[in-house]
């Protein structure tokens, strides 16, 4: 009760200034970290099982590796200045204190020891220079710090060099699980899709079974046969897609959105059992070789089933992937349609149909919500949607605005290319990180009590699955509905006139539809 | 004797500094990245990312984003810094180039925004405490050592005048493995013997920065990755 007495002071002092700083506490966060990944879980994936007797040997040997096989990581290891342009930027450092958890500090634990083993200042005068040995310390240090990281980007658009901490803390990741000390979050996960082609362990009977049910769910809502085909040989789109979309909510929504805008484009598309999952975890430990095995799965069921097109679904991390290593990893994809972006985002597929008026809205289905849209990190600050740079930002916003009455913007430090982490990127959306994420959550979720006040806020929109499930979870330590963070296909959903759909609004009890709930979210918000 | 001692030292330094960074640019330049990793948004074009680092080194556009004070500080100083060695090339040249001496004014004004600018940036690094936190000794030594550099030269210009000619005729020598003598004088004693220090540690140390920048890949990628298929290195082994 005292904490959560304390907490609600902070809230409403951060509600003018989501992204104001609390006072520097070292060490907040040292016991903060993740359950170390078993033994099995780190040999599936080329990893030693446990710590290695030779450790340090391997760990420096592999950050020498890393120093001369990836320019990002040379060149930001020797270029920072220490200016202290990044040190505010950070929402762990904003929500902790932790002065480990400003990004040129996050860098510095592995920096140091670069700097002690690789570098001539280093190497005889290490504490002129704050070079320190590789020990124990340090690699607890690393651990804790290295999974308090959502490799969100934000401090490298402030950097004068543009020194990313996302590759610094990619590559503490990977060589930590090169000396055997893995996560278990991370590593179990890639294992799983490696084994059964998605992060939930959903198998190909039960994935047939889902979609199944949401069939009937549609036909219930619409009286409309739409379908969202699994395994379909011969389909022209074949859509990659967060597993969370296959069974949470408010991620489940989003899916039948696609499966409307597919429908009302009489588009042929198919998810695959093979392949269904966008997610790809190998990025967020830094593993370009587990990030490869995760892209080629899709490559394969591609081919596979004969598709002309790739979609994603609305991921965050998974469109990084997507969009920027898919086609080095797995490219290149002469055998799909060069007519269409490959892969293309859903959000640009939307958008096509709405520019070339394809579509039919009702936007008054959408009237009981308020919403704002929470610029997923990597989404904005790693790729890109549409011809121009910036679609990424105003193709969502132009596809809400297409449907909704009501769209507010949160303030602007908190948004576009400058938006702050959902809390739960990069690999640290596990419970055993719950402190940290609830900390990092909170000048997102300040920003959104700010919209909340002035505007009547009622909802937000996601377009990423982490982002979607971290907020669900965010959403009631912070005075909203656990609801009120929805994703941006089930507004276009809600509003969407299919021709010959029944008209829902009357005899609508046993439908699951999150609008009533919604709905006294608007009452209890404002 | 002394002569001597600082023509040579001017020799090894030249010679560490040009070597030193140009191991580092090739360092820098032959090492692959293997992914696509621009942060975005971006420019989708050549032509667009030297646009965008013609805006970062000129106008700092990012730190301007960041952090209006070490934007001043660091702009005031590395634009004074810029014109002061244009200014230095004088001592350099005979005739003087025209666009040298025209300035020479201009170049005065230029080393006290360069000093005003470092103590801003010390000031900062010592009174607010995320930047305290991060810095090591050597972070503080060089805003003192550039600090010094300045200081030593304004003197000259200012308080202890010393036989600038002969400080030019001492370099001129230089360029023509021509040994001349230095004016025996403090300041300039001090000040060409730090120069001479930063000049030997510039490839060692954070001052890297300068190549650096050149070659970020988060600001010197395209975004084009769909367009046209990044091939970075050959796949990576273990």
């Amino acid at each position: 009760m005292v904490e959560l007495a304390i907490d609600n002071k902070i809230s409403r002092t951060s509600i003018d200034d989501p992204t104001a700083l609390p006072c520097m506490t070292p060490d907040a966060m040292v016991g903060s970290k993740p359950f170390l990944a078993a033994p099995d879980h780190n040999t599936k994936l080329g990893f030693p099982g446990e710590l290695v007797d030779d450790w340090k040997e391997k760990a420096i040997a592999r950050m020498g590796y890393l120093a001369e096989t990836n320019k990002a990581f040379k060149v930001y290891l020797d270029t920072c200045v220490k200016c202290g342009a990044c040190t505010d930027k950070c929402h762990y450092y904003m929500g902790s204190g932790d002065p480990k958890n400003m990004p040129v500090a996050r860098q510095d634990l592995l920096r140091s020891v670069y700097r002690r083993y690789f570098t001539f200042a280093g190497k005889y005068f290490p504490k002129l220079v704050g070079a320190v040995d590789l020990t124990r310390e340090v690699l607890d240090d690393w651990y804790s710090y290295y999974h308090q990281c959502s490799q969100c980007r934000r401090c490298s658009v402030f950097c004068p060099y543009g020194i990313d901490t996302a590759e610094i803390s990619m590559a503490a990741r990977d060589i930590m699980d090169h000396i055997g000390v893995g996560q278990k979050y991370c590593n179990e996960i890639i294992g799983k899709v490696m084994d059964v082609g998605n992060n939930l362990g959903l198998n190909a009977k039960a994935l047939k079974a889902t979609m199944e049910d949401l069939e009937e769910d549609l036909e219930d809502e619409t009286g409309l046969e739409i379908r969202i085909p699994v395994d379909e040989h011969g389909a022209d789109i074949l859509l990659i897609t967060p597993s969370a979309d296959f069974f949470a909510e408010p991620h489940i929504d989003g899916l039948m959105g696609y499966a409307k805008v597919f429908h009302a484009a009489g588009a042929s598309w198919t998810v695959s059992s093979y392949a269904s999952e966008a997610a790809n975890f190998g990025m967020f430990i830094g593993s370009e070789e587990n990030t490869a095995v995760l892209c080629n799965r899709i490559r394969k069921a591609a081919e596979d089933l004969g598709v002309k097109r790739i979609i994603f679904g609305e991921c965050g991390h998974a469109w990084r992937v997507a969009y920027n290593f898919l086609n080095t990893l797995a490219g290149p994809f002469d055998f799909l349609d060069q007519n269409y972006p490959i892969p293309q985002h859903i959000l640009e597929y939307t958008w096509d149909l709405i520019e070339r008026d394809q579509l039919t809205f009702d936007k008054s289905k959408n009237d009981e919500y308020r919403v704002t849209f929470h610029d997923s990190c990597n989404v904005s600050r790693a790729s890109r949607m549409g011809d121009k740079p910036g679609g990424q930002f105003d193709i969502p916003r132009n596809v809400l605005k297409a449907v909704c009455n009501n769209y507010y913007d949160m303030p602007d430090e908190t948004i576009r290319e400058k938006t702050l982490c959902c809390g739960g990127g990069g690999g640290l959306l596990t419970d055993d990180l719950m402190d940290i994420r609830k900390k990092g959550s909170s000048p997102r979720m300040h920003a959104l009590q700010q919209v909340e006040r002035d505007f009547g806020v009622t909802h937000m929109v996601a377009i990423c699955a982490i982002c979607k499930t971290q907020f669900a979870k965010m959403m009631p330590e912070f005075g909203f509905d656990r609801e009120a963070i929805l994703s941006a296909h089930q507004l276009v959903s809600n509003a969407i006139v299919l021709e010959g759909q029944i008209d829902e609004d009357d005899d609508d009890d046993e439908d699951m539809e999150p609008e009533m709930n919604g709905a006294s979210a608007t009452g209890d918000g404002s | 004797m002394i002569s001597t001692l600082y023509a040579l030292l001017f020799y090894v330094a030249t010679f560490l500094l040009v070597a030193g960074v140009s191991q580092k640019i090739w360092i820098y330049w032959r090492t692959p990245s293997p992914l696509k990793v621009v942060v975005t948004p971006a420019p989708t074009t050549n032509t667009g990312v030297v646009l965008r680092m013609a805006r970062e080194v000129v106008l700092f556009e990012s730190l301007f984003k960041s952090n209006k004070w070490i934007w001043v500080f660091g702009w005031m100083f590395h634009f004074g810094l810029l014109l002061v060695l244009i200014r230095h090339l004088r001592y350099f040249t005979n005739p003087v180039w025209w666009w040298v001496s025209l300035l020479q004014t201009v170049g005065i004004y230029a080393g006290f925004a360069m000093f005003l600018g470092l103590t801003g940036l010390l000031i900062r690094r010592i009174v607010v405490n995320r930047v305290r936190y991060i810095s090591a000794p050597s972070d503080y030594l060089m805003l003192l050592l550039l600090m010094a550099i300045g200081f030593s030269g304004l003197m000259m210009r200012f308080v202890l005048p010393t036989d600038i000619v002969a400080v030019k005729t001492f370099f001129l020598g230089l360029l023509r493995f021509n040994l001349q003598p230095l004016p025996m004088d403090l300041p300039v004693l001090v000040h060409l013997g730090l120069v001479v220090v930063l000049m030997i540690i510039f490839p060692i140390s954070k001052l890297l920065h300068v190549p650096g920048l050149f070659f970020s890949p988060s600001r010197t990628q395209a975004d084009n990755a769909r367009e046209k298929r990044h091939v970075g290195a050959a796949p990576a082994g273990r």
